[in-house]
This record gives C-alpha cells, sequence and structure tokens, in this order.
C-alpha cells in the first residue's frame, strides 16, 4: 500500500467528492479542494472563520462550510469560483448545517433545535420547521432523495413529520408510540421508516411510508436497550445491536428475528477462523472484534505476520466501568456488506471508530484512532 | 339547355319547361300566331286595291335586298303577280324566318346559359369577397396577436437579462438587523403561505399519488418475492411426496398399493393455490412421512430380529429347502455320532480287554528296561566327564597355587633387579659395571620387566578366562623361568 504525502487538514473535514474527482479539505479558516488523482490544488476559498462542518452537494457542485460559532454558513461553487453565498443565522445560532438531496437546499439547525431553515439556493426563499428534536438520529432523507422524515417533540409527545424533498410539503403527520424518542431511518427502498427508543427502553417501531404503524418489536425490558441500528442494503433486514452485546435481525415480511448474535469474549465456535497480528515490536497489538474474524491492527509496519489461531481463543476485553457516563458496552456500530451476505459489528469498547465495506461487498476497512486495517473476505466462505 | 327545334313540329317543350326564367317569354308558336296576328294587321294597312303596284315594287325591293326572287313579273308599273314565285317567295320567307327563329331561339338559349352563369358567378364573388372580408379581420386580429406576443416576448427577455445578472453579480442574504428579519420572515411566510394554499390543491394529490405508487410498487416486489419462493417451496415439497410414495411403493403389498395410487391421482389434480389445496397437501406429505418413518422402524426391527432368529420371518423360503437342509443336518449329526461311538468302542476295547495282562506288562517292562538302559548309559557319560572336569579343575587349582608361589618369587627378583639397577644407574657407562656384571647384559631391565609383566598379565588373563590344558601352561611357565634366568644370570 503506497501512501501520499501529509497535508493539514483541521477537525477531520476531509471529504471526497461524491462523484470521486474531487477532495475536499478544511485547513482552519480555508478550504482547499484538489483533484483525487494528482493532489493537485484546484481551487481555493476562504471562509470567514474556522470551519466547523464542512459538506459536498450530491452532484458534486458546491460544497458548503459551515461556522458554528459565528452562526454562519458559506457555500462555495466550483464551477464559478465566483459565486459566493453567504447564510447568516443570526443571534438564533447555529448547531447543524446540511444539505437536502437535490444539492440545492441548506437545512441549518439552530442552537436548541428551536426550528429547522431549509434555505434555497435557486429561489432565495426560506422555510421553517418547527420543534425539530434533538436525538441521535432526528432527521434522514430517504435514499432516492424523495422524502425526509424528522422526529418533532410537541406537549411532552413525539411526532414523525414527513415532508416531500422538492417542495417542503408536508405529506404526513403521525404521533409515535414512544416515550423518547431517539432516531429515525429510511430503509433503502423508501417504503419504511425505522423508529426506534432512547436507550432507557427495548422498542422499534416500524412504520410505513404512509404513515400506518406495521409492526412494534421489543426484545426484553428492564434494560439498557438499543444502541445501534442499520438497514441492509436490499431492505430485507433491519439489525439491531443494543447494550446486552446482542445483535438482533429482523425480516421484513413478519417483523419477527431470523438470527441472533452474541459477541462472546472467548471464540469457541470451530467454524470461526480467527487471524492475530503478532508484531515484532514489544508494545501489546490491539485486538478488534468483528463478528466471525478477528484482526490485528497495524501501523504502517512490515514487521509482523498474521497467525492463525484455533479456537478457542479469548479475546482481551477490558470491562467497561458502569458507573460513568455513556459506558462502552454495547453494539455501537453495525455494517451490512453491499450484497447483504455479510454483517460486520463492533462491540464494546474497542478502538474502531468506523466500519466500512467496499462496495464490491468482499472487503471491509477499519479505522482506529491512529489505526487503519483492511480485511479481505475469501468469496467461497459460507457466512451470515 | 339544350333546346331542338325542328322546323315542322310546335315548340312544345320550350312551353313545358318553365323553370327558365325564359318563362315571360311567349312561345313561338304563340310568337308566331302573336305576330301573325300583328302582321295581319299591319299588312292590312300596307296593301290596299289602289297601291298594289307600289305595295309589289316595294316588296320586289325588299325581296331583293334579302336576296331573294322578286315574287312579281312584268315591268314597274304593270307588273303582276307570279303566284308560283309568290308562293316560293313566302316559303322562303318562311323558312327564314324559320331560320331567324331559331337563331333566335340559341340566341337566347345561350343568353340564358350566360345570364344564369354570371348569376352564379356573381354569388361566388359575394361569398369570396365575404370570405375575403372574414380572413382579412382574422389577419388583422393575428398580427395584432403577434405584435402583443413580440412585445410580451421582448419584455420576458428583457427581464430575464435582468435577472441573469443579478444573479450573477451578488446573492447575498445577509440580514443584520433584526427587525428587518423578523420583517422579511413575516413576509416571505405570508407569500409561502399564499403559495402553498395556491399550490396544494394539485400538488397535494400528485404527492399523495407519489407515494401510494412507490408503496405498491414495493408491495408488488415483496409479492412476487414470496410468490417465486411459495412455488419453489411446493415443487420441493411434490418431488419429497413424490420420492417417498416411490419408496414406499416397492416395499408395500398389493392392497395398499392400491390405496396409494388413488391418493396420487387426487393429488396430481388438484391445484395448489387454494387453502384447502396447501392442507391437502401438507396433510399427504405428513401421512407419507409417518408411513415412511413406520417403514423405517419396521425395517429397523427385522434387522434386529434377524440376528436373533434367522429363517423364522423369512417367508419367502420354501418347505423343500427347509427339509432339505434339516435331512442333511440329521445325517451329518448320525455320522458324528457313529464316529464317537467307534472312538468310544475302541476306547473301551482297550481300557477293559482283561485276556492281555500278561503280555501288556511285559512290553510295558521290556519299554521301561530299555529306556532304563539308555538313561544308566547317559548317567555314565556324565559321570565320566564330571570326573574329567574334576581332575582338570585340580590341576587348574594345583597351577594357580604355583604361578601364585612363583609370581611372588619373580616380584622379588624383579624388584631386587630394579633396585640394583638403579643404584647402579649412572651417566658414565664405565666405571661401577664390574661390580654388577651379573647385570651386564645388552638386554635393558626394562625390556625385562616389561616382558615379564606382560606375560604375567597374559598368564593371569589366561588362567582367569579359559581353559587352558595344562601343557600349554607348562611351556609358558618354561619360558617364563627361561626369561628370568636370564635375567638372574
Amino acid at each position: 500500500m503506497n501512501f501520499s504525502e501529509v497535508f493539514k487538514q483541521s477537525n477531520q473535514l476531509c471529504k471526497v467528492s461524491p462523484d470521486g474527482k474531487y477532495l475536499a479539505t478544511c485547513v482552519q479558516y480555508r478550504l482547499v479542494v484538489r483533484d483525487v488523482a494528482t493532489l493537485q490544488i484546484l481551487q481555493l476559498y476562504t471562509c470567514l472563520d474556522q470551519v466547523s462542518h464542512m459538506e459536498w452537494s450530491s452532484d458534486s457542485q458546491f460544497i458548503l462550510c459551515a461556522m458554528y460559532k459565528r452562526g454562519l454558513v458559506q457555500v462555495w461553487s466550483l464551477e464559478q469560483p465566483d459565486w459566493h453565498c453567504k447564510i447568516d443565522e443570526g443571534s438564533i445560532g447555529l448547531v447543524a448545517s446540511r444539505w437536502s438531496p437535490d444539492g440545492r437546499h441548506v437545512l441549518n439547525t439552530t442552537e436548541f433545535s428551536l426550528r429547522i431553515t431549509v434555505w434555497s439556493l435557486c429561489t432565495k426563499a426560506v422555510s421553517y420547521i418547527k420543534y425539530p428534536k434533538a436525538c441521535q438520529k432526528g432527521l434522514d432523507f430517504s435514499r432516492d432523495g424523495c422524502y425526509m422524515a424528522l422526529a418533532e417533540r410537541r406537549d411532552c409527545k413525539d411526532y414523525v413529520s414527513i415532508f416531500v424533498c422538492d417542495d417542503w410539503h408536508l405529506l404526513r403527520h403521525f404521533e409515535t408510540e414512544t416515550q423518547d424518542l431517539a432516531g429515525v431511518e429510511w430503509s433503502p427502498n423508501g417504503c419504511v421508516l425505522a423508529v426506534w427508543e432512547s436507550c432507557l427502553e427495548y422498542k422499534v417501531l416500524l412504520y410505513s411510508l404512509d404513515g400506518r404503524l406495521l409492526s412494534t418489536y421489543s426484545a426484553y425490558e428492564w434494560s439498557l436497550g438499543i444502541k445501534s441500528v442499520s438497514w441492509s442494503p436490499s431492505s430485507q433486514f433491519l439489525a439491531i445491536g443494543s447494550y446486552d452485546e446482542m445483535v438482533r435481525i429482523l425480516n421484513h415480511i413478519t417483523w419477527k428475528t431470523v438470527a441472533q448474535f452474541q459477541h462472546p469474549s472467548s471464540i469457541n465456535n470451530t467454524k470461526a477462523v480467527v487471524y492475530k497480528e503478532v508484531e515484532k515490536r514489544p508494545a501489546v497489538s490491539e485486538d478488534l472484534s468483528i463478528h466471525n474474524i478477528s484482526m490485528g491492527s497495524t501501523l504502517f509496519s512490515t514487521q509482523s505476520k498474521y497467525e492463525i489461531f484455533l479456537p478457542p481463543v479469548h479475546l482481551p476485553v477490558v470491562k467497561p466501568d458502569p458507573e460513568r457516563a455513556n459506558p462502552k458496552i454495547g453494539i455501537s456500530s453495525l455494517a451490512f456488506s453491499s450484497d447483504s451476505r455479510y454483517l460486520a459489528t463492533k462491540n464494546g469498547g474497542f478502538q474502531v471508530q468506523s466500519l466500512s465495506w467496499h462496495s464490491s461487498g468482499d472487503s471491509l476497512i477499519l479505522l482506529g484512532k491512529d489505526h487503519l486495517c483492511l480485511c479481505y473476505m475469501e468469496t467461497e466462505q459460507e457466512d451470515k | 339547355c339544350g333546346f331542338r327545334i325542328s322546323p315542322r313540329e310546335p315548340c312544345t317543350y320550350i312551353k313545358d319547361s318553365d323553370s327558365s326564367p325564359v318563362e315571360y317569354r311567349a312561345s313561338p308558336q304563340r310568337l308566331l300566331t302573336q305576330s301573325t296576328l300583328h302582321r295581319n294587321s299591319i299588312l292590312s294597312s300596307f296593301c290596299t286595291e289602289e297601291n298594289v303596284q307600289e305595295c309589289l315594287f316595294h316588296i320586289t325591293q325588299e325581296l331583293a335586298s334579302l336576296g331573294l326572287s322578286p315574287v312579281g313579273t312584268g315591268c314597274e308599273r304593270h307588273s303582276e303577280l307570279d303566284v308560283v314565285a309568290v308562293l316560293n317567295c313566302m316559303n322562303d320567307l318562311i323558312q327564314l324566318h324559320r331560320r331567324e327563329l331559331r337563331t333566335l331561339e340559341n340566341m337566347e338559349v345561350e343568353q340564358l346559359k350566360s345570364n344564369s352563369s354570371i348569376d352564379y358567378l356573381q354569388i361566388t364573388s359575394t361569398q369570396l369577397k365575404e370570405q375575403l372580408e372574414l380572413s382579412k379581420r382574422e389577419n388583422t386580429g393575428l398580427l395584432e396577436r403577434e405584435r402583443q406576443l413580440q412585445l410580451k416576448v421582448k419584455s420576458l427577455e428583457n427581464h430575464l437579462k435582468n435577472e441573469k445578472e443579478e444573479s450573477e453579480h451578488n446573492m447575498i442574504f445577509s440580514l443584520s438587523c433584526k427587525n428587518f428579519r423578523i420583517l422579511l420572515r413575516t413576509e416571505l411566510a405570508k407569500s409561502k403561505v399564499e403559495q402553498h394554499l395556491w399550490k396544494t390543491d394539485k400538488t397535494e394529490a400528485r404527492h399523495e399519488g407519489e407515494m401510494y405508487k412507490t408503496l405498491l410498487n414495493d408491495y408488488d416486489n415483496r409479492q412476487r418475492e414470496l410468490l417465486l419462493e411459495n412455488a419453489e417451496l411446493k415443487k420441493v415439497l411434490e418431488n419429497m411426496k413424490k420420492d417417498m410414495v416411490s419408496i414406499l411403493k416397492t416395499k408395500k403389498t398389493k392392497e395398499e398399493s392400491d390405496d396409494e395410487d388413488i391418493f396420487d391421482a387426487t393429488k396430481e389434480r388438484v391445484e395448489l393455490f387454494s387453502d384447502d389445496a396447501r392442507e391437502k397437501l401438507t396433510n399427504g406429505i405428513r401421512l407419507q412421512w409417518r408411513k415412511l418413518k413406520s417403514h423405517v422402524e419396521r425395517l429397523d426391527n427385522q434387522a434386529s430380529l434377524v440376528d436373533i432368529s434367522a429363517r423364522s420371518n423369512k417367508d419367502s423360503v420354501s418347505r423343500e429347502t427347509h427339509e432339505e437342509e434339516m435331512h442333511k443336518l440329521r445325517l451329518e449329526i448320525q455320522q458324528c455320532k457313529d464316529y464317537i461311538r467307534m472312538q468310544q468302542q475302541l476306547l473301551q476295547r482297550q481300557l477293559s480287554s482283561p485276556c492281555d495282562e500278561e503280555v501288556t506288562s511285559l512290553l510295558n517292562n521290556c519299554y521301561m528296561q530299555q529306556e532304563k538302559e539308555r538313561l544308566k548309559g547317559d548317567w555314565k557319560t556324565l559321570e565320566e566327564q564330571r570326573k574329567i572336569f574334576d581332575r582338570e579343575r585340580g590341576n587348574f587349582t594345583e597351577a594357580a597355587i604355583r604361578l601364585s608361589h612363583e609370581r611372588k618369587v619373580f616380584e622379588e627378583n624383579r624388584a631386587l633387579w630394579l633396585k640394583h639397577q638403579f643404584l647402579n644407574s649412572s651417566p658414565f657407562p664405565d666405571s661401577s659395571k664390574p661390580q654388577i656384571s651379573r647385570l651386564g647384559r645388552k638386554v635393558t631391565a626394562r625390556q625385562i620387566s616389561f616382558c615379564a609383566v606382560t606375560l604375567q598379565c597374559h598368564l593371569v588373563y589366561r588362567l582367569k578366562y579359559s581353559q587352558v590344558p595344562v601343557v600349554r601352561w607348562a611351556n609358558q611357565k618354561i619360558i617364563f623361568n627361561r626369561l628370568c634366568s636370564h635375567t638372574v644370570v
């Protein structure tokens, strides 16, 4: 694996454009756009303050730079570098800013989630959405960009509003049977909306696009509930990771579990292949646990090799302190491969920031704080 | 309108056809009668008895002008009417007249035609004029509209240019003033609300429609997938059932197979798309599976029983073979019994036969004697060997004792010799030699001692580990003595 020279960036704001041609990085208050192939600087933009959030529009024509402290959003165009746009929320403040799927509207969430302002770049019109809920994932766009689901809270009750994105017309508005809604997520085919409760109760509700409740699922009571949720790309399965270190997979026909996976600290399954990286340096290598495969971490070191360990294998698990806030227990991230054959999960306090699959579905990249690991799956493997 | 007027016939055609505008015209016959009447009246006044000649002259002139032959003969004043000529003249005149009439008719007809065509043309021309008027009016209207639209287009173009310029230059949304922002917000909200009110009628329905369309598509897809899955599973079940039936068929008896045939036939005819059919299929499978299970259990039992009792379950073994085997076995038993009996008899004879007692005892004694003598011989040889061994042992012990004595002596001699040697040894080969002339041999003491030692060792070894014949040992001893004397002397 070859690496280029090191470029500066701040706030981990470094994104490749959706069409894969450009790379945008933020260095303090500057926005640098480079060509992906040659890494030459194509454009250089100067913002008014240090950039807190940066995002490409879906058609790779515009870049949004949000400065939360100043309550400003600046939009830059790649085609016409002279064109500039500044959105000022003023004293109401700015907490979050994002693009709409069509790349022509900017959604700003004001401080204390008082409202969401929809700024249109084409018509210079402004829309307001009241009472959005500040939760883990209160807003989600469907994959085809047609609909937006927003969690709202009015009079101590949770509601979900479904908007049509082309003119921000309110399609449906219904109350959900939750005490404290934590997140909404569309299925990839845009027909089902999964709504889950906060971690105090294990409850996931499935609503159809027209607002009907299709099903409710609850695995257990009186214990910390759902931590993460993920749909399979084919919309056939919904994987729910919970604080009891288990992943449950529901099917889209009956909305009942088809499989449950545990994350034991010792692997006894004879079918599992366990790879451990053995480094020559005396430092202890970190172990990353993925369902059925365990890989060691690497740090640009060529002096390490992978050894296959026969089960039973005991993983070095650090028990988190349950007294502290946000304990690092439970399944915090889930990722399906693109052909829905494999599911990668991260349990506990393992130092993995993100899991992502390659679009071909046979390799997985794990990013840690200062390590990265690539795992290739053999195509002959029969794995879930 | 073609009128044919024959000279003889009265022209009745014209009289009958009254549609033409010639209606007002009198028929030629009437005309003729009228004109004749009229002429008669004129003629009556024209010619009197006085002016006959003048009339005649006049008429002749007239006729001449017309080109007809004169009617009268004679001179100017006294011409008399030629009747024949007059009649001919009259005929000619009538002919002329008729001809003229004809031509007149034709001309009238032609005139009628042209009049009608003129009328028609007039009508068409008026119509066309009207049309022309209309189209002219329309044209002017269109021109007016075109002009208006062009004006509109121009204005829109200008508008567009302005908008473009505006967007190209600056798009600043900066609303720093709070009041201004609130004002703008309310205004925009109002306009937005109005817009929405105006829009929702059409777009709401459209959005709803699109939403339901996506949902329906999703349900359709799901249903299709489920149908496919269902069909596959049903196929698998059918195949399983067929297999089970075929397996069971080969084992069952005829009665039961008939039932199954009927069962199968009904199954195949049933369509598998209703609850009833599904139930039938599942029940059928369950039944077959139960049968198969019972059959397998039975087979297991059979297998276990076969080990215990071989033939009892085999119904297929026929009676004859069974009889044959029994017969064979009986023969065998008989033979064995006979053999045993024979053996027993022989044994009895052997054991219980009193008359041959002495002979047997003698024989026994002979055998015993033989054996005893053999034994004795063996004992003798053994005794002799023992004696020899004892003798030899004695010899060996004596030799060992002697050897030990001689060794002791030899040792003493050696020690003395060595002492002498040591004492008398000097680097100078001269002086002290005569004193020890005993030891003045070339053979060094060391060599001798070495030889003696090795010989001693050899002898000891020999004595210890082998049976040395005495003679050899004696020779050795002689050699040893000779060596010793050699040195001593």
